[in-house]
């Protein structure tokens, strides 16, 4: 049988302990489950494998997929292969941490209390932001729950989004949307950024939110000056979804009015893992603390004056308000923002500023190398941070193949999300990239067609 | 010894440095060339400063003052913390898994796709549902999902009246909070004597505005819904589908199934009954899997195969649309995956048995020391209640500060709600009966504490590195981020 060295009882722990429940057998126990529906043979499931057996099954299947340590890649789109810090995984690894639960008795669960504490005041630091959650699922649910927050906020049912947020994001909130019966309405982009124009035409006191990216799905930097204005004179609310990564250059979204800061959080040295686990970024200004969603922990005193943590403000979770809580969230990704803390503590003000200039130096440099190639042009004006959009002489599936045979994961298909945006692609340069690897990705293009 | 830990800002010294990083090596430019200065940030974040050892020593001081399954026996009722085998781990973090990219071509993704479609398979059987969304990232994540589907379901029928949601008192809190956030009304069922959802005010209930049945089944109280089938044949009746809250499915694999008890959706956690960790919080899975005619409605992608090569599928005009940016917590389904090969049929079958042998003899020797309000056989967990101790002087939050002092982590307390003074008892399967011994023993202990002092028991806990935590006051005055001038 398999499994059994997880299952610790012996065939006579079995029969003492049914003796001592007063039961003749197993079947005893399973009475209650109305003959009809009772399973009436094994379940039809591969055979149990050794411990040895699935590491070789596992590890055939892991290679046959490329991945970052094979490939050079310049995929973005919202993941990343940013560089991660060792010690990450040593911290997340110890089982104290992995191997616990969401933590309702604070007086064991300290070292989850804290360091999600710290985790929140970091995102607060970067975000400028007064109070941030212990985090979303990923950035497309963190979007749209910010989105929720300001209907929750405003009492309207209405948001705008610009189409310069990612695809991926709009279509969580879309579907958030649909089911609740709220409203979403998109803004149309001009020249890769969010058309001012139509934001003012389309903005009203029927507005619960209105949602940008910072830097937004093409890596450019959207013109923030004068937006929260706007939105504040309609009373409505003002949603950035922004890469914390970008965060320690860019301006923090507080002061340029935004009163809810959601995003993805994968740039803090999380794995890309085919796209999740991946860290949802929740963070508000204080007046719309009671309608965040999610765990937050607080700094209280035990009972001889010792300061610790707690979870806090839990009047607004379902396991206390249940149909009346902010959200249904309950599991999160508690462990991955516990990496991101551990990311930003060992990073500092300084790696990370110098992983943001990195980041937007080698975009600007591949930038420059694309578009000055016969057929690649660039598609919008404006610095890129990170990643940028080229169109190509082809298609980008047949140039993605072709970058394939030099291990380079090429560049994401945008058509797909844009249908104006025909033969386009999006490149992401990180830090991590080598003016190399920029080069050698520059000659496959050049090579090509 | 009790202190408190200085915060990662405390501790932290201008010019240190925790990371190394190569220098940049494209020509570089001046950073007000290519950005206004209306769009850069002034200041530095405060962030702290600290070179890499002091970051280590942090989080591994932070991870003493933490308590896992790893530490010790962690009954906590319906959240069924049962040891996460260490395979799991190890192939999760397979660099061909760890780091793929999700828009990568899908020549490049064969094996990470075999995977899900074959977990997928492995769900399917496992719950006798036709097809599963691998997106939701926990179980409320899947939970909204699955009201989505049946709300796309009835409304592709031009069934708009249906606006209401049928929830068993013993329900999850998750439960009536997902009804709310998929734009439903909560309709409350009440439970009979013996704990079952009573089938009468159910009936009574149901009508042509009904749009579903939320159970978990076994309940929170441990206990199976005995007449599923009428229920599930009632609502049915009624227009109405039936939904599986699965957080409870660790009790009945190869014993039975939710398709084959009528429901039609599913969620199942995976990181509950598949052994996945729970991270302090998560990151959790979970799946949704859906009966045949509510296919057309799963959220996009699907993982497919054609021929030999398996494949995104984006082609259901009808979908709900998407739950996650990407394809959900992939990397939880790698490790809830492992599990299931490792395990097989039989091994799965037997870690319900014993899961349900574990909590029957643990109530079996417990309800000779406290009240247990259902004293019938159970599944997977049972309740305590504490009311008498608590008449006594201390309750069943009390008997859980009790229950830190002696390592063990405690039960779920106050919850199911219809229970008062509840102390929520999930064994699981992967512990040992001298395990349980010790805990009845430490219970049996506490409740002679009590009953000397009931005072001491509530005040505790005191061994535990800090002392019993003012949650009020957390609550009252709310500090959520240190601050620089806080002293």
């Amino acid at each position: 049988m398999g499994g059994k060295h997880y299952l610790p009882l012996t065939d006579q722990d079995r029969e003492e302990m049914l003796a001592a429940i007063g039961v003749k057998s197993v079947e005893d126990l399973f009475k209650d489950i109305p003959r009809e529906v009772r399973l009436q043979q094994e379940l039809d499931l591969p055979p149990a494998m050794a411990e040895s057996e699935v590491f070789k099954h596992l590890n055939t299947l892991a290679s046959r997929n490329k991945h970052f340590h094979n490939c050079v890649s310049f995929m973005g789109a919202g993941v990343y292969d940013h560089f991660i810090p060792s010690v990450i995984k040593h911290i997340t690894g110890r089982s104290e941490f992995y191997t616990s639960y969401t933590p309702y008795q604070p007086e064991i669960s300290q070292g989850v209390l804290q360091a999600i504490f710290e985790y929140q005041t970091m995102i607060c630091q970067l975000t400028g932001m007064d109070v941030a959650n212990a985090s979303m699922y990923d950035g497309g649910t963190a979007v749209a729950e910010g989105a929720v927050m300001g209907c929750g906020a405003t009492r309207r049912s209405k948001v705008l989004v610009s189409r310069s947020v990612s695809p991926f994001y709009r279509a969580v909130l879309q579907n958030y949307f649909n089911s609740r019966g709220l409203e979403v309405e998109e803004i149309t982009i001009k020249d890769g950024h969010t058309d001012r124009l139509d934001l003012e035409n389309k903005l009203g006191d029927d507005i619960a939110a209105v949602i940008l990216q910072q830097p937004n799905f093409f890596g450019l930097i959207e013109d923030m000056e004068g937006i929260s204005e706007l939105v504040h004179n309609h009373k409505s609310t003002l949603v950035v979804s922004a890469d914390p990564l970008s965060l320690a250059l860019l301006k923090p979204p507080a002061e340029y009015g935004a009163d809810i800061v959601v995003g993805e959080g994968q740039g803090l040295g999380v794995p890309a893992s085919f796209g999740g686990p991946l860290l949802g970024i929740m963070a508000a200004k204080s007046k719309f603390v009671r309608q965040m969603p999610g765990r937050i922990a607080g700094e209280t005193v035990d009972s001889e004056g010792n300061r610790g943590y707690v979870l806090t403000l839990q009047t607004r979770e379902q396991h206390i308000r249940r149909e009346k809580a902010a959200s249904n969230i309950c599991s999160n990704e508690a462990l991955v923002a516990l990496g991101a803390a551990v990311y930003m503590a060992a990073m500092g003000p300084q790696g990370m500023r110098e992983v943001a200039e990195q980041c937007l130096q080698k975009a600007v440099y591949a930038r420059e190398s694309i578009s000055a190639l016969k057929g690649y042009d660039d598609v919008f004006p404006g610095t890129p941070f990170k990643e940028f959009a080229v169109t190509v002489p082809g298609d980008p599936a047949e140039l993605n193949k072709k970058l394939l045979e030099k291990n380079i994961l090429g560049g994401v298909d945008l058509a797909p999300f844009y249908p104006e945006l025909k033969n386009t692609m999006l490149f992401a340069v990180t830090e991590k990239r080598t003016r190399d690897e920029i080069d050698a990705l520059v000659r496959e293009l050049e090579g090509w067609k | 010894m009790r202190k408190s830990k200085a915060l990662l800002f405390e501790i932290s010294r201008p010019g240190r440095q925790g990371y190394s990083l190569p220098s940049c090596d494209v020509p570089e430019k001046p950073v007000d060339e290519l950005l206004p200065k209306k769009m850069q940030r002034t200041e530095a974040p405060e962030l702290p400063e600290l070179s890499e050892v002091e970051v280590v020593r942090h989080y591994t001081e932070l991870s003493t003052r933490n308590f896992g399954v790893d530490t010790g026996f962690y009954p906590l009722g319906s959240c069924t913390m049962k040891y996460n085998p260490k395979v799991n781990e190890e192939a999760a973090v397979m660099p061909g898994f760890a780091f793929m990219h999700p828009c990568q071509p899908e020549e490049t993704t064969q094996g990470a796709l075999e995977l899900l479609y074959n977990f997928e398979e492995g769900l399917k059987e496992l719950s006798g549902m036709d097809r599963f969304t691998l997106q939701p990232a926990a179980g409320a994540h899947g939970e909204l999902a699955g009201l989505m589907i049946i709300q796309a379901y009835h409304r592709s029928r031009g069934d708009y009246k249906r606006n209401k949601v049928l929830i068993p008192l013993s329900a999850h809190g998750t439960n009536p909070a997902t009804v709310s956030m998929a734009g439903y009304e909560v309709i409350q069922v009440p439970c009979d004597d013996r704990g079952l959802v009573d089938l009468d005010a159910l009936k009574e209930a149901l009508d042509d505005t009904t749009a579903a049945l939320m159970l978990t089944n076994p309940s929170t109280l441990g206990l199976f819904e005995e007449e599923i089938i009428p229920m599930a044949k009632a609502v049915h009746e009624a227009g109405g589908l039936l939904y599986y809250d699965g957080a409870n499915l660790n009790a009945i694999m190869g014993y039975t199934r939710p398709g084959d008890m009528g429901f039609d959706v599913v969620h199942l956690n995976i990181h509950k009954t598949l052994s996945t960790p729970h991270g302090g919080g998560g990151p959790g899975g979970g799946p949704v899997g859906v009966k045949e005619r509510l296919l057309p409605f799963l959220p996009v992608p699907l993982v497919s195969k054609k021929g030999n090569q398996y494949y995104l599928d984006y082609d259901l005009p009808e979908s709900i649309g998407k739950m996650h940016s990407f394809y959900g917590n992939f990397g939880v389904a790698v490790k809830a995956y492992t599990y299931m090969r490792m395990m097989g049929a039989e091994g799965l079958k037997q870690a319900s048995t014993d899961a349900v042998i574990n909590a029957n003899y643990l109530m079996s020797q417990l309800k000779k020391i406290y009240y247990v309000p259902y004293d019938r056989i159970c599944k997977h967990e049972f309740i305590v209640s504490a009311k008498p101790e608590k008449k006594k002087g201390a309750g069943a939050g009390d008997i859980a500060k009790a229950l830190l002092d002696r390592n063990f982590h405690p039960p779920t307390v106050y919850f199911p709600l219809i229970v008062d003074e509840a102390l929520m008892i999930e064994p699981t399967d992967t512990e040992s009966k001298e395990t349980l011994d010790a805990f009845a023993a430490a219970m049996e202990q506490i409740a002679k504490d009590i009953d000397e002092d009931a005072e001491k028991v509530a005040h505790g806990p005191y061994k535990t590195v800090v002392g019993r935590l003012d949650e009020v006051r957390a609550a009252r005055n709310p500090v959520m981020r240190w601050e620089k001038d806080q002293g």
